[in-house]
């Protein structure tokens, strides 16, 4: 068995309360850093770590918490990011739903650690009911004294609330989850000035992810150099997996990173292999907005070294072979699942949740779509496939924030692993007539169809 | 563009007024905006799971904003609907991980047994059928929303079900 | 600080974007700005417009950005060195991004009273492309009425925000914003509610395409057969300095004066705009000089022209009904029966 950092405690009865929280030894990271160390203390400690944003763009925590601005003399405000919504992603409301406690205890730690006085969670609007565990946790502890004036007569105060999102993926985006906290349309701001500087209110404002502030208490309880020394490389610490689509036993998981990914997939510990033991087509590693990586690119790397669960194994080969860890979003597709189809989803995905602030993904992502929606049923031009690796080329990079270039990157990379399922679908429109074109037949069998002629 | 012409009946109780006020003291004093959200979660339940013009008017005047920026931002977020809906709103959850194990089909189903086409409410105001952006429950496809929970690892038999639960008042929403 | 653009090289003050850097510059080097307006605080970063390679970040870090900046919001850095129009991938990005604002703008230019005072008409006059890619239906939105000044026109709208803005910065009440989102967000009041405030108007001028234009102006006249003259009249509520566009004895449109950027030297008040357009109530300075290649110095009438009638300016107005959905929440239609019930209030 792995170990379990987050999850150590999952399975305990009521758990979700105060009460048997504290008494599996909950809190203690708060009573240890605040009698015992400087906030800076335990900025080292989570610097020394190695622990990287848990949200998807991998940056080192500790870093970040670095960059908050102190000379200013500013309130500063830390912001929990529980705006999950990255199509494959379950992991925060796993976390909060069941240990609601070990995400507050985190809180007090981390904003501690920043000069934080108040402190907020934004979780979104869909977790109605994780909302209310919150709330009532929150209502806990400050009940038990972790919370409100001078916490363990420490001088050190700290109000946290919990926030509700509405329905915006976009506010995941950390400038416009700020923004929807100041009650306005998620729009994210144009960087820089950075959070650090000028965030919440104007005021320095850290956000990190559910996960990554979960971890802190471990953290200092261990110290940074034991979590270090989990993981492999750059890559420490544990990671929370959330499996999805064509797997026996989907779900979430805690892997020490640097698994294989094969032992990830097949172990009865983990998924347990694929679902109605179908074969394994495509695997998108980190949640819709990292490239799909094919069959033949997923257990081994183009080098034909072993693929591990890594921050660094999954990017190998850059996106012409390789993909990303992410959020820990990982979804797998067997032989039934149509890769034009599936891209147009998270095309329609990425139209829907573009804000519409910038022109390249307003007007891109509805456009892209549309091409897609054309392909996928029947209506699709040769030069179609050609006209969306443009369109997407021309998306990513060029936008505000990077809901542009997560709305670019399935696309090209299906289009540069799975262009003769696109081809199948331009010349072949009476085959893909219904929604389930390739339950019944699977490409593999007709694949023969548009492959090249040899002379 | 006229949003909505239907009207309401807005009733701001004691209870919702105590509940707003307790969201309004998680925000500094001159920061009222910032409790938008929450606050219109609040006062939508509290009417039918829709927002008028008129409610949205009484928010902005708890805000003490003007009436636009309540308009701008409810428009924004899809949980806030500003158009009369179904007391029993079937959200569908049909991004990819759930579309790859059936979401589409078991919404087609649900379609036809209520006799609807997505995006539309029974007569009788009872049902709607709606289809949404990933929900969050990748692994527990495939699945819906109903009021502030979600039902999930759904078939036939448990829609059959959910809907008489529906028909007999036994559902929780809030 | 020294900043070089496309290889000239000028010194800046601190604090001083990269776009105004080059408009001090001037010539080919200027990006084009279609949502940045330096009198509008918080303007800018939208478009995407005046995206440049900055190829090194400065004295202290040379190292270059990877990726294109917006340069109306990157600030310049000591020794900062900026291609503009010398930078391919910068061409190449300014034609993607007009692309995009084309695919749903209609292309109305000949019934569109912005025409020849329209940045999106140059825009892709430099950077567009004669030929569409894009085969679908163009995305249309329901008319709004705003009031007896401002013409809103939803469809030719590009989000610049601008307009906005102005009514945040210059009048004391908002009314109108961006609803909906997405490619479905629009300028809106919700309400149907008419703008009416002192400086409303200024909205018309900051506008960079038609979306907003001057009902009193609508269809009266191509602004290319207009003589513009600059004027003034001693008014109590804004600079009174404007510029009047005149077909023979008449005026026909007032507007604030506007530099080559096509942004407005001073604000101007709704009276002066609307309600003063006797030639006898202004002191007529001389002709309005436009930019070089502007197509106002065409300046060439002759005789006096009828007020063109469009007889289909409904329908070009109207749109198709299978647009005006909200993207983010499609709204569910009420039955007959449940449309008495909620009119009623009996829910």
């Amino acid at each position: 068995m792995a170990r379990k950092i987050l999850l150590e405690h999952a399975n305990v009865p009521g758990i979700k309360t105060y009460e048997v929280y504290r008494k599996v030894g909950g809190y203690a990271s708060v009573e240890k850093a605040i009698k015992s160390m400087t906030p800076d203390e335990v900025v080292e400690e989570v610097k020394t770590s190695g622990l990287r944003g848990r949200g998807g763009a991998g940056f080192p925590t500790g870093m970040k918490w670095s960059f908050i601005d102190k000379k200013s003399g500013k309130p500063r405000h830390l912001v929990c990011n529980a705006d999950e919504s990255e199509p494959g992603t379950f992991k925060d409301r796993y976390l909060m739903e069941y240990i609601p406690h070990l995400l507050i205890e985190g809180m007090i730690t981390s904003s501690y650690a920043l000069g934080c006085n108040l402190s907020y969670i934004y979780i979104r609007g869909e977790y109605m009911w994780v909302y209310r565990i919150l709330e009532n946790a929150i209502k806990e502890a400050y009940a038990a004294g972790w919370l409100g004036k001078n916490i363990l007569g420490s001088g050190f105060d700290l109000d946290l609330h919990v926030h509700c999102g509405a329905g915006a993926y976009i506010c995941g985006e950390e400038t416009a989850l700020i923004e929807s906290l100041e009650g306005k349309r998620g729009n994210p701001r144009i960087k820089p000035p950075f959070p650090a500087v000028s965030g919440l209110w104007t005021n320095p404002t850290v956000v990190n992810n559910v996960e990554s502030i979960a971890a802190v208490p471990w953290i200092v309880n261990n110290t940074g150099a034991e979590y270090a020394k989990i993981g492999i490389g750059r890559s420490t610490g544990t990671k929370l997996i959330s499996a999805s689509g064509h797997v026996k036993n989907p779900g979430v998981y805690e892997i020490d990173l640097g698994l294989s990914v094969y032992e990830f997939m097949n172990s009865d510990e983990y998924l347990g292999g694929m679902m109605d033991d179908r074969p394994l087509k495509a695997l998108i590693p980190g949640g819709s907005s990292v490239p799909v990586l094919p069959a033949h690119l997923i257990y081994k790397t183009a080098e034909g070294e072993d693929r591990l669960m890594s921050y660094e194994s999954l990017s190998e080969g850059g996106f012409a072979t390789g993909s990303m860890l992410g959020s820990g979003g990982f979804i797998v597709y067997n032989d039934t699942s149509c890769m034009v189809r599936n891209t147009w989803n998270f095309s329609r995905f990425y139209h829907h949740e573009s804000c519409g602030q910038c022109s390249p993904c307003r007007e891109g992502t509805g456009w892209m779509e549309k091409v897609l929606h054309r392909i996928e049923n029947g209506h699709g031009r040769e030069e179609d496939i050609d006209l969306l690796w443009d369109i997407q080329r021309k998306i990513e990079g060029n936008t505000i924030c990077p809901l542009g270039d997560a709305a670019a990157w399935p696309v090209a990379a299906a289009i540069r692993h799975f262009r003769d399922e696109f081809e199948y679908h331009v010349r072949f429109p009476e085959k893909i007539k219904n929604r389930d074109h390739f339950v019944a037949e699977p490409f593999e069998k007709v694949k023969h169809l548009v492959a090249k002629e040899v002379i | 563009m006229e949003i909505s012409h239907a009207k309401q009946v807005i009733n701001i109780d004691a209870k919702l007024t105590e509940r707003i006020n307790e969201l309004l003291s998680h925000y500094p004093a001159d920061k009222k905006k910032s409790a938008m959200l929450p606050v219109l979660h609040e006062v939508q339940d509290a009417h039918d799971n829709w927002l008028s013009i008129e409610l949205m008017d009484r928010v902005a005047e708890i805000l003490e904003v003007q009436p636009i920026e309540v308009y701008e931002v409810a428009s924004f977020y899809t949980m806030f609907n500003q158009k009369p809906v179904g007391k029993y709103m079937f959200e569908f959850c049909r991004t990819s991980c759930c579309a790859i194990r059936g979401a589409e089909d078991l919404m087609d189903y649900t379609c036809s047994k209520l006799g609807i086409k997505e995006g539309e409410t029974t007569p009788d105001g009872n049902f709607s059928v709606v289809g949404v952006e990933c929900l969050g429950a990748c692994g527990y496809a495939p699945m819906l929303q109903l009021g502030d929970y979600y039902k999930e690892h759904l078939t036939k038999e448990k829609i059959d079900a959910l809907i008489d639960e529906c028909r007999d008042n036994k559902v929780n929403l809030h | 600080m020294k900043v070089t653009i496309d290889g000239q090289e000028i010194d800046v003050e601190p604090g001083t974007t990269i776009l105004q850097a080059a408009r001090m510059i001037g010539g080919e080097s200027v990006p084009p700005a279609m949502c940045y307006y330096s009198k509008l605080k918080g303007s800018g970063g939208k478009c995407r417009c005046c995206l440049v390679e900055v190829s090194k970040g400065s004295e202290a870090d040379p190292r270059p950005m990877p990726k294109l900046m917006a340069s109306c919001v990157t600030g310049v850095m000591d020794g900062m060195e900026v291609k503009s129009i010398s930078s391919e991938r910068v061409v190449d990005a300014r034609k993607s991004v007009t692309e995009f604002l084309l695919i749903n703008h209609p292309l109305d230019c000949p019934v569109c009273d912005q025409a020849g005072e329209c940045d999106l008409q140059n825009l892709s006059f430099k950077n567009g492309s004669s030929k569409t890619r894009f085969i679908e239906e163009k995305r249309t939105f329901e008319p709004e009425n705003i009031g007896p000044n401002i013409q809103l026109h939803m469809n030719r709208c590009i989000l610049c925000y601008r307009c906005v803005m102005t009514a945040d910065q210059l009048t004391d009440s908002r009314v109108h914003g961006v609803v909906n989102r997405g490619d479905h967000s629009q300028i809106s009041t919700c309400i149907s509610k008419a703008i009416d405030n002192e400086f409303s108007g200024n909205m018309i001028d900051v506008c960079p395409v038609g979306a907003l234009t001057d009902k009193t102006f609508r269809f009266k006249q191509r602004v290319w057969f207009n003589k513009p003259y600059n004027a003034h009249r001693d008014c109590d509520k804004c600079c009174g300095k404007t510029t009047l566009w005149m077909f023979g004895d008449e005026i026909q449109r007032v507007t604030a004066r506007k530099d080559v950027y096509h942004e407005v030297e001073e604000f101007i008040c709704n009276s002066c705009r609307f309600d003063h357009k006797d030639p006898k109530d202004w002191v007529i300075e001389g002709p309005r000089k436009f930019e070089k290649d502007s197509v106002i110095n065409q300046n060439n009438y002759t005789r006096k022209l009828d007020t063109v009638v469009i007889e289909t300016e409904k329908n070009i107005l109207l749109g198709r009904d299978q647009d005006r959905k909200k993207i983010s929440m499609p709204a569910i239609p009420l039955k007959k029966e449940e449309e008495q019930v909620f009119k009623e209030g009996k829910v």
